[in-house]
């Protein structure tokens, strides 16, 4: 008898997925590509991806919102490489030397430190963070290496002797992890590695929510001042959930570059959080609420959109910028329009609720009545 | 149980705040198993004395205390609440502290939850351990059992009663494997009385269990039924501490107050004329967490004094919360028959309506703010008085000598205990800042006023100050006033009619005279035909 309703609800419980889902259908035909390079791409895309996105999930479950500081993680990888090619150690050795690095777990430290400060403002908050440290970032790599550190490596420097080149070529490791256990699923290649190092992520998630730690972290995303008075160290849980995603987010950023293959230097961090945030918000997350597969989703729509659009803006359009300006666009409409969905389902949610309460319409007798006898029947 | 000497004593405390003494040389003691009751006007010092028992930080912000107390005959002090909790101190404060999209369990564990080691203990430590939710569940459990309550352990906070939110932070401080003394202050404040009675039974319980209680409360009768041993407080002394067997209420409320004290109603007899309909309902719903109203119409005529009862749970307090705007509402209300738009809590006030709302500490006052500013606030952000204009009308500043004279005004009518108008609200007790609000209120001078639980926290010599305030706004200001509250006398000593409201409906509509039976018909839902036809008036 309520079917009408829970569909509703349903619709706008979704309402983000769906309309993705529906537009990435009507753009694959327009783009012409195949069903299989669209699934290959999204193999490859997944491996690539993934990490970076699974990093934002612990600061949502501590009522930090979508960690857009997550690019200090970002910058923090892009050093650990840097250093990698220096000292050139190759293969998933280097990665690894990159991700044990540390400098992630001072800059997740520091923005959890200042995100404390600023309690209730941690997005916009975590976004300036990240301009102010990508331009210290700047002055290390483009003025301080080669002249205050000392770079072993000439090729990797500019001309004038000191600071890193603008594209870095990261050919010792590139696809290192991809390539340590590649399988051949007739048709597809699938980078068993990379998909192994997210899963063991994916559980240990999971398993982390089961921990002391996980809970307190959840008490004090519902409640701050409730958990402080039951004992629970809140600024402590909320700095180590944002160092855990700051590394998480460097581990993700290292995945994503050796992907890649090479380095833009100083701009490769730019947009990581940014899409790492459609992603998820594509997937069908809220500020205040993430699972796992939210961010596969995310990640797999979100993406399938990015490969199909130029090419449909190509056919239809004649012009492949416009796919690109698309893609742009598509991804701070997303943040502009899940953000804005969110309030309003929050607030249609309550107006669901509260159309239970007219005892008389429908069936349903919410639980406050539930103690009285049978007054009601008139 | 065997124990000889005292659990806990309380030895010749002293406790000024800047200069004003509201504890003086108080001493008693606590043997395990006994249930203290610890009365007093408002201001008296219940709350002040149960502070710096429990070590709460505001007492030594403001200069510590004078004297000891002794645990086991070993004198303690404590730096922090948690030094109070180690040493086997419980407390119930009155605001709710709960995480409302937990469950009843997980609160009742909170950041005491049941784990089992990993792997990952060694190094990051215990935080890395996992839950024991299978263990947490039992304990809960056993507390719940312990209180012998009925309580859903699965069920989340934000979906419970009132009284099952109180019973949860009752069992959340006895899982507490050392807690042997239980304060509670004024937890029955916000229970209906059924309620309150299976929460005495649970204390009883506790206490047949070897914890010792202080249990504060307003409402006497309680402390007769449940209490060993009541400790009066009056003006910051203890002037009476005997056993409760053999003592009438009556007998406490003089101890209180220092004089004898009698509820009767106040406009006994009088006939009473109305103007036309000011205030017309029809079929308002309220979306109000735990007291939802569900259709409820009814009109009220200018002038008069209506009065909504009920059992806590069933929608009362949903009414004026909903009309005013503070909750998601729907229907029709009309206000001189024009329409009142809902959900929108600064255009009732502006149209003429104001409330005093039962939640003093959330939406009532601006706890850091001066009395006088409290009381002027929103007579002033609404129809601009104790305003004047200086330089032509320029500049609009605040009038602080008419305001000063308002609330001083209001200080001695209703007997509220502070040290000047400009003191912060937040200074004063629990009772005298239900009487700011009151005040605050009074002072917007309203067409229709909506008091909510105004005595709720009041003692029994103030109860009648306010009920008297009231009774006369309406005398001299033909203020028309809709009052809502739990406590039927009151509702009989001053208003015209009483609706008494069950499961978010209006029962039906009584006039004060009638008998007490009547009402209890109504309010356990077995009303003889209630129907809407004899709402309006
Ligand atoms: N932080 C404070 N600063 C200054 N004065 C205070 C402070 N807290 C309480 N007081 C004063 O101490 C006195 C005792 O207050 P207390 O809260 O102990 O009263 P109470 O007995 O609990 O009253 P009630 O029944 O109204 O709750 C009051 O006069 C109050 O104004
Ligand atoms: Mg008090």
């Amino acid at each position: 008898m309520s079917g009408t309703k829970s569909l509703g609800r349903f619709l706008t419980e979704y309402a983000v997925v769906i309309i993705f889902l529906l537009i990435t259908v009507a753009a694959i035909p327009s783009s012409g590509l195949s069903i299989q390079y669209i699934v290959q791409e999204m193999i490859t895309r997944l491996g690539r991806n993934t990490f970076l996105v699974l990093a934002l999930l612990l600061p949502i479950y501590a009522g930090m919102g979508l960690n857009f500081g997550m690019t200090l993680g970002a910058m923090s990888g892009q050093i650990g490489l840097i250093l990698a090619i220096n000292f050139n150690i190759g293969g998933v050795e280097g990665l690894a030397f990159a991700a044990l690095l540390g400098t992630a777990v001072f800059m997740g430290w520091i923005c959890g430190v200042v995100l404390n400060k600023a309690k209730g403002r941690e997005m916009v908050t975590g976004y300036m963070l990240a301009f102010f440290i990508n331009g210290i970032y700047q002055l290390i790599v483009l003025y301080m290496m080669g002249f205050v550190f000392p770079i072993r490596s000439s090729a990797i420097l500019l001309s004038r002797g000191y600071g890193i080149r603008n594209t870095l070529n990261l050919e010792i490791v590139r696809q290192s992890l991809d390539n340590f256990l590649m399988l051949r699923l007739g048709e597809y290649t699938v980078p068993v590695a990379t998909f192994l190092v997210i899963a063991v992520l994916c559980v240990f998630v999971v398993w982390f929510k089961k921990t002391k730690l996980g809970q307190d972290m959840r008490a004090v995303g519902h409640d701050m001042s409730v958990a402080d008075s039951a004992g629970v160290p809140v600024d402590r849980t909320r700095i180590i959930a944002i160092i855990i995603s700051t590394v998480l987010a460097s581990y993700g950023q290292i995945i994503f570059l050796q992907n890649m293959g090479n380095m833009a230097t100083y701009n490769a961090h730019d947009q990581t959080s940014f899409f790492a945030v459609a992603a998820i918000l594509v997937g069908g997350a809220s500020v205040k609420k993430a699972t796992i597969p939210n961010v596969l989703i995310g990640v797999i729509l979100l993406h399938v959109l990015f490969v199909v659009t130029p090419r449909a803006g190509q056919n239809l359009f004649g012009s492949a910028m416009i796919g690109e300006y698309f893609r742009q666009f598509i991804g701070y409409g997303v943040i502009a329009f899940s953000l804005v969905l969110y309030a309003w389902r929050a607030r249609k949610d309550a107006a669901w609720s509260r159309e239970g309460l007219r005892g008389s319409s429908s069936g349903a007798v919410p639980a406050a009545a539930a103690a009285g006898g049978e007054g009601s029947a008139k | 149980m065997g124990q000889q000497g005292p659990l806990l004593s309380i030895d010749h405390i002293s406790k000024e705040f800047y200069g004003n003494v509201v504890l003086n040389d108080v001493s008693f003691e606590l043997k395990a198993g006994e249930i203290l009751g610890l009365v007093g006007e408002n201001g008296a010092g219940k709350t002040t004395l149960m502070h710096i028992l429990f070590g709460m930080p505001v007492i030594a912000d403001t200069g510590g205390f004078k004297g000891r107390i002794c645990i086991d005959g070993q004198e303690v002090s404590f730096s922090s609440p948690f030094d109070a909790l180690d040493a086997g101190i419980g407390m119930v404060h009155q605001e709710f502290s709960l995480i409302p999209g937990f469950t009843t369990t997980e609160n009742i564990v909170l950041n005491r939850e049941s784990m089992k080691p990993s792997i990952l203990n060694d190094v990051f430590g215990d935080r890395m351990s996992i839950l024991d939710r299978q263990d947490m569940k039992k304990r809960a459990e056993a507390a719940i059992e312990k209180l012998g309550v009925k309580l859903d352990p699965d069920m989340l906070v934000s979906e419970m009663p009132v009284g099952h939110k109180q019973f949860t932070e009752i069992a959340r401080e006895i899982t507490r494997s050392k807690t042997r003394i239980l304060v509670l202050d004024e937890p029955t404040a916000v229970l209906a009385e059924s309620e309150a009675e299976v929460l005495l039974k649970a204390l009883r319980k506790l206490a047949s269990l070897g914890i010792a209680i202080i249990f504060i409360s307003h409402r006497l009768h309680e402390v007769t039924e449940v209490a060993d041993r009541v400790v009066v407080l009056r003006d910051g002394i203890a002037i009476k501490d005997t056993p409760v067997a053999g003592v009438s209420v009556r007998d406490i409320a003089s101890w209180m107050v220092g004089r004898s004290v009698a509820t009767e109603r106040v406009s006994e007899g009088e006939a009473r004329e109305f103007g036309p309909e000011i205030l017309s309902v029809e079929h308002l719903w309220v979306d109000m967490p735990g007291e939802t109203v569900r259709d409820v119409s009814f009109s009220v005529r200018k002038g008069e004094i209506l009065g909504f009862g009920g059992l806590a749970g069933q929608g009362k307090l949903g009414i004026p919360n909903g009309i005013m705007g503070l909750f998601q509402a729907g229907g029709v209300v009309r206000l001189h028959g024009k329409d009142v738009p809902l959900n929108e809590p600064r255009t009732a006030l502006e149209i003429g309506m104001a409330f005093v709302s039962e939640d003093r500490r959330g939406v009532g006052l601006l706890l850091d703010e001066s009395l006088k500013w409290n009381i002027a606030f929103t007579a002033m952000q609404i129809q601009g008085k104790y305003l004047k204009t200086i330089l032509g009308g320029l500049f609009r500043i605040r009038d602080e000598a008419e305001m000063r004279k308002l609330t001083e005004e209001y200080i001695a009518m209703l007997d509220v205990k502070c040290t000047s108008p400009s003191q912060k609200a937040k200074e004063l007790s629990g009772g005298n800042q239900q009487k700011i609000c009151l005040a605050k209120a009074f002072a917007v001078k309203p067409d229709l006023l909506f008091v909510s639980e105004p005595t709720r926290g009041i003692d029994v010599g103030a109860k009648k100050l306010v009920l008297d305030t009231i009774h006369r706004y309406n005398r001299d200001y033909g203020t028309t006033i809709v009052m809502v509250s739990s406590e039927l006398e009151e509702l009989r000593s001053i208003c015209d009619r009483i609706a008494i409201v069950d499961e978010g409906k209006i029962a039906g509509i009584l006039p004060p005279t009638a008998e007490l039976p009547e009402f209890g018909l109504l309010m356990s839902g077995l009303g003889a035909n209630g129907s809407q036809e004899d709402l309006s008036a």
